[in-house]
């Protein structure tokens, strides 16, 4: 059954299939399992940190901070295994530690200090990346056998695909992600946040853990993303992955979710995703196209799912309103 | 009268004003030589000069920040408003024409945008933070467009001359965003704009119930930000002889709105002052100087801006502020009556 | 003292020992006694309204009993046991229950979300959404609700998210269920299907507090009464015993003496406004109105029976659905209040904090920014001119203030409403709206405001007043119109003013009221 809060994510669907069908029409090469292969490749750490937006999003909040994080997180694993003699998957946990501290350490400060998660990842974003260069300013290249073990893991499909395992990882993260979100407690509480901070309080959800773990999520996802980022570049770079925090919001308003909270799905950020990659990989089939067009056609999809929002947004209150009657005036 | 009113002022930039000397004398301090100015080649040389030509974009760009913050919203467009600017003005002169024109293009590009974001805001009521970021993710491809990609590079005397002339002697960024500040703060106070804006971003429900026309108002605060990004493209431009698309502005937006911060200025709304938001963007670029003048690694640059932005919040945070009053209840201050505010909750979804 | 004990009977049917018991509670905020000694007593089965005009502590009892606040003493016993919940959750788990006038659940969700959030039925460390949707439905089903739960919440009836809210409460907590105005927004229809759940509930043995501004609903459901007023009980009553009357009479706190209106009212001046049917659905039923210079209309009628509302439409703060308004003769269009101002209108509105003040400026900026917006940005007034206007009305207001400089916020009450009254005054209106001008001021500005709206209306400007306050509408009105229900059912000139005749239309049938 087709429900109105369903609209936005079946928007994206119609979206990503017309695109598909548009490509593929135009470039039947698209169509390959080559092009889909690469395409969970190059887009695997967006992906896994706009898992972790889709939860910042989804309870009203907004995360700045997931870029800088990723690049401080490269830059943190290059230097540990130029500089130790750590095992990679060492490493690994502690980049997770590290990081998953840094998003509930913001995830406290904008609930006790009660300060709008805007400034407060901002801050984050701000000290992730200085961290990052304090550690490195140089590309510090990653030459470890246990990365090229991890790099020439791949599943090769028909039609000559390689399936990497980061983009394995990517599809995990969004199908645990999808099931956190929806089957439990903590994922109803976040949407709980998002509809509402004080109904959601008086209905008894745990504001100060449901905040921080959800920040937690998305710098330890973030996390995941710079791990991802530093086995598909082999380099950690303080100057890496600069805006994608950008890109990771688009994506998720792009599949659907309500930038103000409350409304959305996981499996929609997929998309969302999908429809960027295939937009990129577009310009790249056209070759006369100037990569620029990416900014400007995610601009303005950005936009009309925003119009498309408030238009559903205005459809509701107006018929709320409607039932009311003077409710919001006395 | 007007003893009174700059005695006002003063009273309100003075932990700026403190702030800032504590900062130039930490330079001093590194660097003896800091204050030290030369007359050469017509022009004024020195680091203090130095810290007044760099921090024009952010001056600029803090000028419309503080107007749009006072109404209680945000700008997170003007460093691609910059670059598209930048652009616009590169290519004018490219295509032959003049500086003038080439400005006037500039800024009228900026207009478009701001009144574009303004629209966003005041008509479509989308929250200025989501309204901006279309612009703020389209703009650099918008910029890229114009410029085909490339660092568009220009010779055009009179356009380099607005980034890095000098009129008499004074590099004219420098004279540039003293006189757009100076002009835009004496005129918000002239004019009773200045009372219109604080209303609506105190109490916009109230405003519009005393007959403030507060739709016309936020409209003209959004386009007034894209002008100042406007101009801030050009010098910016103008100085490397180039349109950056990829680089020109970026990260400014967040320069700029740490200025209007530091300034004082509470990111709920309210009463402004563009005086101290101007301070504060000296104050970071005094920050940016003692970093480079100490030999500290440039890397550090942004480790302590995150202090910085992280202290000036936990003073002005509600909570932190309500504590202080609590801790000093028996003074005859009432209670903050505007605490807990939650820009991006759902609730606040305003609908007209 | 002025608790009747002899009427506190125990409801027929209430053998048993007492569901909820609250003795002596009293809770101080700075300055004020909002509860003082409030006793109050829940039998099981009993539906048991909570009355009283604003500001009387309904809400803080009840916020002391969910545990929202915290009460400064008294003891509160449910079913015998002591208890000191510190949070709504708290004592929703101890088994107290509360839904309020808004809905309070979240509209992103789905029902069954709304009715399980936080308890959700777990399969294999998960929530199954299936068991969720399939044991929401019967349970609502119980509740006479044949809903899908599936669907999101708003997409039914606030009547129906409000039986979705007493749904959670009760499988919840299932003592005591409190209802905060849970009819504000409903309509008949709506308030009968709510009803039907209450009586319900009534025969599972649940104790249900009623809180409401409708009469006739106190009397429709519930069994028992306590009216507060200005913190304190003044009276549990036996609805069978006692006539809407008494209860009125009790909650206004007047004795029904004959006070003659002196004043000849009507036709003191030529006409100013006429208003042909204006209203808007939901909200206000069409009204006519004609306004004289030098008159001064009283609004009376409980909360909730439009009076704010009818301030909001003439004033075009809510556009109406239809209606004309024309102004020495000539029809004028009212769309927004600015136009409104451009015509020379004023309105004060009733909650000063959110509509009213600019709580951070200056007072003196608040003072002329009525008239500084409708001379638009260009035009700044002078310094001096400010100042000059500031003064005049802080001296001839006597609003006490230690500079014009401090923001508005700090002021008290009394002279944040006064400094309002002297925005709209800068302006010279024609015609000047007050919504509940003496409401949460002391009783020396109290005074002072009356005194100038006789003071106005002999100066010529017409008024309308809205209050609750009976006394004040006899002081000044010329004219009184009573409404009930969000529509206006009487008018009252002359020597028919008289707080007992405002009383009565106020309560009686509307068909009765009618003059």
């Amino acid at each position: 059954m087709i429900r109105s809060t369903h609209l936005p994510l079946i928007v994206t669907l119609v979206t990503f299939v017309l695109a598909f069908a548009l490509c593929g029409s135009q470039y039947p090469s698209i169509l390959s399992t080559r092009v889909v292969a690469n395409l969970l490749t190059d887009n695997a750490f967006l992906g896994i940190v706009a898992v972790g937006m889709t939860f910042v999003i989804l309870s009203g909040g907004i995360d700045l901070s997931v870029g800088s994080v990723i690049a401080f997180t490269g830059v943190l694993l290059a230097v540990i295994l130029r500089d130790t003699s750590m095992h990679p998957l060492t490493a690994f946990a502690l980049a997770l530690v590290i990081t998953t501290a840094f998003g509930a350490a913001m995830g406290a400060t904008i609930h006790y200090l009660e300060m709008p998660p805007f400034i407060v990842t901002l801050a984050g974003m701000f000290l992730a990346r200085g961290a990052a260069y304090v550690l490195s300013t140089d590309s510090v290249p990653i030459d470890h056998a246990f990365y090229d073990t991890l790099q020439g893991i791949y599943w090769k499909a028909a039609g000559g695909g390689r399936f990497r395992l980061i983009g394995g990882l990517m599809v995990v993260t969004f199908i645990v992600g999808a099931v956190v979100a929806h089957r439990t407690r903590f994922g109803q509480n976040v949407y709980a946040l998002g509809g509402g901070a004080q109904t959601a309080k008086l209905m008894g959800v745990p504001l100060a853990q449901t905040t921080i773990g959800i920040y937690a999520i998305s710098g330890g996802l973030a996390g995941l993303a710079g791990i991802v980022f530093s086995l598909y570049t082999s380099a950690g770079y303080s100057l890496a992955t600069v805006g994608v925090e950008l890109d990771a919001i688009a994506a998720v308003v792009i599949g659907g979710t309500l930038l103000s909270g409350g409304y959305g799905f996981v499996a929609g950020t997929f998309f969302g995703i999908l429809i960027m990659g295939l937009i990129q990989t577009y310009i790249v089939f056209d070759g006369t196209l100037s990569s620029w067009w990416t900014k400007i056609v995610i601009g303005m999809l950005l936009f009309a799912f925003i119009l498309l929002q408030k238009g559903l947004t205005w459809a509701t209150t107006v018929r709320k309103r409607r039932a009311t009657g003077s409710a919001a005036l006395s | 009268m007007m003893a009174g009113a700059v005695q006002g002022l003063l009273k309100r930039i003075m932990p700026q004003l403190v702030i800032l000397a504590a900062a130039l004398l930490l330079n001093f301090i590194v660097f003896p030589d800091f204050f030290h100015v030369d007359f050469r080649n017509g022009r004024l040389f020195g680091n203090i000069i130095d810290v007044l030509n760099r921090g024009a974009p952010t001056a600029l760009l803090c000028i419309g920040m503080t107007l749009v913050i006072a109404t209680r919203g945000i700008d997170l467009s003007v460093g691609a408003v910059m670059a598209i600017a930048g652009a616009t003005a590169a290519s004018l002169v490219v295509d032959g024409h003049g500086w003038f024109t080439a400005l006037i293009g500039a800024l009228a590009t900026g207009a478009i945008c701001g009144f574009w974001n303004g629209i966003l805001v005041a008509v479509l009521r989308i929250q200025p933070i989501v309204a901006t970021l279309v612009l703020m993710v389209a703009g650099r491809g918008v910029a890229q467009l114009i410029t085909e990609g490339t660092i568009l590079t220009f010779l055009n005397p009179g356009l380099i001359r607005l980034g890095a002339g000098t009129i008499l002697g004074i590099p004219t960024a420098i004279v540039i965003w003293i006189c757009l500040g100076a002009f835009v703060a004496f005129a918000v106070r002239r004019t009773a704009l200045g009372m219109l804006i604080e209303s609506i971003g105190i109490n916009e429900a109230s405003s519009r119930l005393a007959g403030i026309n507060s739709r016309v108002l936020l409209v003209c605060v959004y386009l007034v930000s894209g002008l100042c990004a406007a101009l801030a493209g050009v010098i910016v431009a103008a100085d490397i002889k180039g349109a950056d698309a990829n680089n020109a502005g970026l990260w400014l937006e967040l320069d700029a709105i740490l200025a209007v911060v530091i300034g004082g200025n509470s990111l709920l709304g309210g009463r402004f002052s563009i005086v101290a938001s101007l301070i504060g963007a000296l104050i970071i670029q005094s920050v940016n100087s003692v970093i480079l003048l100490s030999g500290m690694p440039p890397e550090f640059n942004l480790v302590i801006k995150a202090i910085l932005i992280l202290g000036i919040l936990v003073i002005q945070s509600p909570k932190v502020s309500y504590i202080w009053y609590m801790l000093r209840a028996s003074g005859p201050q009432p209670q903050p009556d505007r605490k807990t505010p939650r820009p991006h909750r759902a609730t606040e979804e305003k609908t007209q | 003292m002025t608790d009747d004990t002899a009427q506190i009977a125990t409801p027929p049917g209430a053998q048993d020992a007492p569901m909820l018991r609250a003795i002596g509670i009293s809770k101080f905020f700075p300055g004020t006694i909002a509860l003082d000694d409030v006793a109050l007593t829940l039998h099981r089965g009993e539906v048991h309204a909570l009355l009283g005009e604003n500001g009387a502590g309904k809400s803080t009892l009840i916020k002391c009993l969910t545990g929202a606040y915290k009460r400064d003493a008294g003891v509160i016993e449910l079913e015998g046991v002591a208890i000191t919940p510190t949070s709504t959750a708290e004592s929703q788990h101890l088994g107290i229950g509360t839904v309020y006038q808004e809905v309070n659940l979240l509209p992103n969700l789905t029902v069954a979300e709304n009715l399980y959030l936080g308890r959700q039925p777990m399969r294999g460390g998960l929530v199954s959404r299936r068991r969720m949707v399939a044991e929401a439905r019967a349970v609502l089903a119980d509740y006479g609700l044949d809903v899908d739960p599936g669907e999101p919440l708003t997409r039914y009836s606030v009547a129906v998210q409000q039986v979705v809210a007493i749904a959670r409460a009760v499988e919840m907590s299932g003592k005591v269920l409190i209802l905060d105005e849970p009819t504000a927004s409903l309509d008949r229809d709506e308030v009968q299907l709510l009803f039907s759940v209450i009586r319900k509930l009534k025969a599972r043995g649940l104790a249900i507090v009623f809180v409401t501004h409708f009469l006739d609903q106190v009397f429709e459901i519930s069994d028992r009464a306590t009216v507060l007023r200005n913190g304190r009980v003044v009276g549990t009553r036996l609805l069978n015993t006692v006539s809407q009357h008494d209860i009125v009479t009790l909650m206004l706190g007047r004795q029904l003496e004959a006070k003659v209106h002196d004043r000849q009212g009507g036709t003191a001046g030529e006409m100013l406004l006429e208003v042909a049917d204006l209203g808007k659905r939901g909200m206000l039923e069409p009204f006519s109105l004609a306004l004289h210079k030098g008159e001064v209309i009283g609004l009376a009628g409980l909360l909730g029976s439009g009076r704010t509302e009818m301030a909001n439409l003439l004033f075009g703060a809510v556009p109406a659905d239809g209606g004309t308004l024309r102004m020495h003769g000539k029809e004028i269009r009212v769309a927004n209040p600015r136009d409104a101002v451009r015509h020379g209108f004023a309105l004060c509105p009733e909650d000063r904090k959110t509509e009213g003040i600019v709580g951070d400026l200056s007072v003196r900026d608040n003072i002329v920014l009525a008239l500084q917006a409708r001379q638009g940005w260009m035009r700044p007034i002078p310094r001096a001119k400010v100042n000059e206007i500031a003064e005049h009305y802080v001296r001839t207001l006597d609003i006490r203030l230690a500079s014009l400089d401090m923001p508005i916020r700090l002021l008290s009450g009394g002279n944040q409403q006064k400094a309002l009254l002297a925005r709209w005054l800068a302006t010279s209106p024609d015609f000047l709206i007050l919504d509940e001008p003496t409401r949460g001021i002391d009783v020396g500005a109290h005074a002072e405001i009356i005194a100038l709206i006789e003071t106005l209306r002999e100066r010529g400007m017409s008024l309308l007043v809205a209050s609750s306050e009976m006394e004040e509408l006899v002081a000044y009105s010329t004219r009184v119109i009573v409404l009930r229900d969000r529509r206006q059912v009487a008018e009252l000139t002359g020597a028919q003013i008289t707080a007992d005749n405002i009383v009565h239309a106020i309560a009686d049938d509307p068909a009765r009221g009618a003059a």
